[in-house]
């Protein structure tokens, strides 16, 4: 385990570190995505999707994953995932539902993968 | 003094509060998890702590990216539990203990630790969570003490280092012992164990390293303090950062402690659960 000079941005194969760098990226993305937690911001949201996203000044970017819910271009426009579960949360999505939508898994399948590395 | 009773570790996975709520402890999916609990639930009754230092890592309820504490401890007279975003129920507020957070403060910062205080402070199921697989019915069971939460930072990174965890709980140790009061407390130390949410590696479970995790943090702390933080995102997954909350814990016990308990489970939603309690020697 002893791996000096290890402790860098190294690559990790399908992980995004949230870094200073994507989080300034992200900060409206997320900011959104925080208000989440109150329910009258979700009903807002819900109400007029456009008009939301300009109130947090999202580029276009991220506008289009929100439009399409694709977790994944999320995540590349600087979204946490923290974050992105209230929006996840607005839809009833699951960690596993959001799990298959990011590896090309069914729901089902993917807590196969999961109960598979017991 | 005040004495340090021992400390729990557990997972505090959200689906684990629906799953308390509906009462599925015997259910095929959840035994296995809830097994790990009755032989805690005894040693809380009987050692009954008078005060629980909750560590924990917030999940963007209590903080934001706007202004984000490395180390952020609590001091307030109560801790209110609020919707994250998914429209749950809230529990009632948790009695607070201003007087034992300003001690760990004074104490902490003066050896050292930049420590953000915060007397308002929301919480989220990474606090709620342990309390109620601690104490069920939480915070309306009898023996409830009076909590404490201490939130570690493992949003963004750059996140503290293992050894910084483990420095940090041996701070806290020193503060809770130095408390001028003859009270029992006892430590937990939430989240964890391998798991990771996002991207492509979503589902990523690493049962070889939360098995070298779990060996060493009984006994021998200080090997997993070199492992590094990127190492700790590619064997423990993206959020199995929150194990710096075990280190943290750990670091407050002190040398000598015995093993009362332990529990390993994959998965429980997208995690692999994993229980712990060691008790400080008398």
């Amino acid at each position: 385990m002893d791996q000096p000079g290890f402790d860098y941005h190294i690559d990790i194969p399908g992980t995004t570190i949230f870094d200073g760098k994507q989080a300034m990226k992200g900060y409206a993305l997320n900011k959104m995505c925080y208000s989440f937690n109150k329910s009258e911001n979700r009903e807002a949201f819900r109400a007029d999707e456009e008009a939301y996203m300009e109130k947090f000044g999202l580029n276009d970017e991220q506008k289009q994953a929100i439009r399409d819910r694709n977790i994944l271009a999320m995540i590349d426009a600087g979204g946490n995932i923290y974050y992105l579960a209230k929006f996840a949360g607005i839809f009833k999505l699951s960690v596993q539902d959001v799990g298959g939508m990011q590896t090309g898994r069914t729901t089902e399948e993917f807590k196969e993968f999961l109960a598979s590395q017991a | 003094m005040a004495k340090i009773l021992g400390g729990i570790t557990t997972s505090h996975i959200p689906a684990v509060g629906n799953a308390i709520q509906k009462e599925l402890y015997d259910d095929p999916y959840w035994k296995p998890f809830f097994d790990g609990y009755p032989k805690v639930h005894a040693w809380i009754k009987e050692h009954k702590p008078e005060y629980v230092i909750n560590i924990y890592n917030d999940h963007g309820l209590g903080f934001f990216l706007d202004q984000m504490p490395t180390f952020a401890i609590g001091a307030a007279h109560e801790y209110k539990n609020e919707d994250e975003g998914w429209g749950l129920p809230s529990l009632d507020p948790f009695p607070g203990a201003p007087e034992l957070s300003w001690h760990i403060i004074e104490s902490m910062v003066a050896d050292e630790f930049d420590i953000t205080s915060c007397q308002e402070l929301p919480v989220d199921h990474g606090f709620v969570v342990p309390m109620q697989l601690f104490w069920p019915g939480a915070p309306h069971n009898p023996d409830m003490p009076k909590a404490v939460p201490i939130s570690a930072n493992t949003v963004q990174h750059p996140i503290p280092t293992l050894k910084r965890a483990l420095d940090f709980g041996k701070a806290l140790g020193k503060a809770l012992r130095s408390f001028p009061e003859d009270a029992k407390i006892v430590i937990l130390g939430t989240g964890g164990l391998s798991h990771q949410l996002d991207g492509q590696r979503a589902g990523f479970i690493n049962k070889e390293f939360d098995q070298y995790c779990l060996e060493n943090i009984v006994h021998n702390p200080e090997e997993l303090t070199k492992v590094s933080r990127m190492e700790l995102v590619e064997k423990a997954g993206a959020q199995g950062t929150e194990f710096l909350m075990w280190m943290m814990m750990r670091g407050a016990l002190g040398d000598d402690v015995t093993e009362i308990t332990r529990n390993y489970h994959i998965p429980i939603s997208n995690t692999a659960a994993g229980t712990l309690l060691l008790e400080c020697a008398a």
